[in-house]
């Protein structure tokens, strides 16, 4: 394995990072933080929504940040790189097996999807607060599970990064990442699905659930969530899948 | 070591649209093959290419459009899997061992494919950390190709802006930075402006000197001729001609052609140009036209008027080409390659 060129291509990705870093930073944070406001201030504020709901909805908001940054950050270079800009073809060129340049792309999304993730938390409680009741009683296993959902963002933009046209990217968001935010036990907890049960048993092949539901478990036990067992396979289980599937199209796209 | 190059009987048949690595399409469509219900179309890419480019040499693939010159070059730079057949770098199967084939060459593609979210400088600078070279020796080394390539007043801008001619300039830079052994140029000097273009073949002839292998393909025929010690014809996937360029002229009967258009078919004028001293070979082409081999040009054209007259046949149209290697396609395909 090639080290070199492996950290000299997360170099590259982290510099263009750096570049684009206000810009990045409105279109992560933005529309979420607006959903904090108008649902955890203004509608918790006024009456029309119980005070509980500003500690259930910071977990899945920090959800939402980090599957939509590491899929952002990994499937759209891909797509725009592999089709039209072909910029990619240097790298794929770099004495390194092709396949590292698709996990260097996974470690990129995932370390963006973290960082995401722990910046919208102060953010979000400051913009929710008073009110707030984070309690992260088990440090290591919130760390865990933030990793896990950071290495699904990034695997899920892999596998969509690989399987989409550039044409498609607008029916991406609205046939796959719109559903799967809102099915995803995001701006609910699971357990508020009890009352359409069909729904709360499909709504399981929905990876974002386990993520949404981990961060719960591990940031506000306090209130219903999935088992953290349940969580952990679920999402080791759609990580491992999303990265397979990656893999080969990454392949299928790299060689002809 | 200086490496060269060597292909074994490749084939590349691809039952769908070549994508992204096999660069622009055209190719040859083969019989369609039964697969289950729904018979998909082959596209017969390579149809047994086997090369022999020797270390230090620059060769050049020419032909025209779709003739399978960028599908070689996909093969040969780990970027398009043979159907069948094998590809060399130096003593490394490309297939077998990627990466250290990755090690010893440089690519230009035929469309540019720089890094759009860097700056010239960043392009060659982290291409340069990609190959493991370290951070003072990729600076210094990336001046150097700014400025040899004149682009050094541009270096810190971002490539987004750049002219055709001047990413073009860049990906070339590029492909040398790690100073590969053997350096791919796919139609290097396409929409370059004839200055930047004698640029390029000076830089091309400079690396070659270096005791570098260059492959390039064209469809110039000028630029094959100025610049390669020897060069394969390729059409349809397929070899129709190997050697240096005046090996190569020469093997045109005669040398010059007289593409002649007459305005009626006649079969006993073209027994009696093909008796005419000089003449090498006639052959009948589309419409009424004759292609003429000979070995003297000018001097004929009066004795074919006279022929024609004699046969009643007016002679509408004559083109004189002196020996090249255009003649020598046309003879072996009977299209002209610019067509």
């Amino acid at each position: 394995m090639n080290w070199k060129a492996f950290f000299a291509m997360l170099a590259r990705d982290a510099h263009v990072a750096r570049r684009n870093f206000v810009a990045l930073l409105f279109q992560t944070f933005l529309q979420p933080l607006m959903f904090v406001f108008i649902f955890g201030r203004v509608m918790v504020g006024s009456g029309y929504m119980p005070p509980a709901y500003k500690s259930l909805l910071l977990p899945g908001i920090m959800a939402i940040c980090m599957v939509g940054t590491g899929i952002w950050a990994v499937a759209m270079p891909l797509i725009a790189e592999f089709q039209f800009t072909r910029e990619i073809e240097d790298r794929l060129l770099a004495p390194m097996e092709i396949s590292w340049l698709a996990i260097e792309k996974v470690v990129a999304g995932t370390l963006q999807a973290l960082a995401a993730g722990f910046m919208v938390i102060p953010a979000a409680w400051l913009l929710l607060r008073p009110g707030v009741d984070l309690n992260v009683p088990h440090p290591i296993l919130f760390a865990v599970v933030a990793l896990l959902v950071a290495l699904f963002s990034a695997t899920g933009g892999l596998a969509l990064g690989c399987s989409m046209q550039q044409t498609h990217i607008g029916l991406m968001f609205s046939l796959i990442v719109a559903p799967m935010i809102f099915f995803g036990c995001t701006y609910y907890p699971w357990s508020a699905l009890d009352k359409f049960p069909v729904l709360q048993k499909a709504v399981l092949v929905n990876p974002l659930v386990y993520a949404s539901e981990g961060l719960r478990a591990t940031m506000i036990p306090q209130f219903p969530h999935l088992p953290l067992v349940a969580v952990v396979i679920g999402l080791v289980f759609f990580n491992a899948l999303l990265l397979a599937v990656g893999l080969r199209n990454f392949h299928g796209k790299s060689v002809s | 070591m200086v490496a060269g190059i060597r292909t074994r009987d490749l084939r590349k048949v691809y039952t769908s649209a070549p994508p992204v690595a096999a660069g622009t399409g055209g190719f040859s469509f083969g019989a369609p093959k039964a697969k289950g219900k729904q018979p998909r179309p082959e596209i017969v890419a390579l149809d047994g290419i086997s090369l022999e480019i020797l270390p230090g040499e620059i060769f050049c693939l020419l032909g025209p459009n779709g003739a399978g010159k960028s599908t070689t070059v996909g093969v040969l730079t780990t970027r398009v899997r043979p159907t069948s057949g094998q590809a060399f770098i130096g003593e490394h199967d490309v297939w077998k061992e990627q990466v250290a084939v990755k090690r010893l060459i440089g690519v230009v593609a035929q469309r540019p494919n720089l890094d759009f979210s860097l700056t010239a400088r960043e392009i060659l600078a982290f291409h340069g950390a990609y190959f493991g070279i370290s951070s003072h020796e990729r600076a210094e080394r990336a001046e150097a190709l700014l400025d040899r390539f004149k682009l050094t007043d541009r270096a810190d801008q971002m490539v987004r802006g750049f002219s055709g001619g001047m990413m073009q300039r860049l990906s070339i830079a590029r492909a040398m930075m790690h100073d590969p052994q053997v350096l791919f140029l796919d139609e290097p000097s396409a929409g370059l402006d004839p200055q930047t273009r004698l640029l390029l073949w000076e830089i091309v002839r400079e690396y070659n000197q270096s005791g570098k292998t260059i492959l390039l393909t064209t469809h110039n025929m000028e630029e094959a001729d100025a610049l390669c010690k020897r060069l394969a014809i390729i059409d349809h996937g397929r070899v129709i001609a190997l050697g240096t360029p005046q090996e190569l002229k020469a093997s045109v009967p005669g040398g010059y052609l007289l593409r002649l258009r007459f305005g009626l078919h006649s079969p006993d004028l073209l027994q009696r140009l093909q008796r005419l001293a000089g003449v090498r070979e006639v052959r009948a082409t589309d419409g009424n036209g004759a292609d003429l081999y000979a070995d003297r040009s000018g001097s004929l054209v009066a004795e074919v008027a006279n022929l024609a007259s004699a046969a009643g046949v007016e002679l509408c149209d004559v083109h004189i080409s002196e020996p090249s290697l255009e003649n020598l396609f046309l003879h072996h395909t009977g299209r002209s390659l610019r067509e």
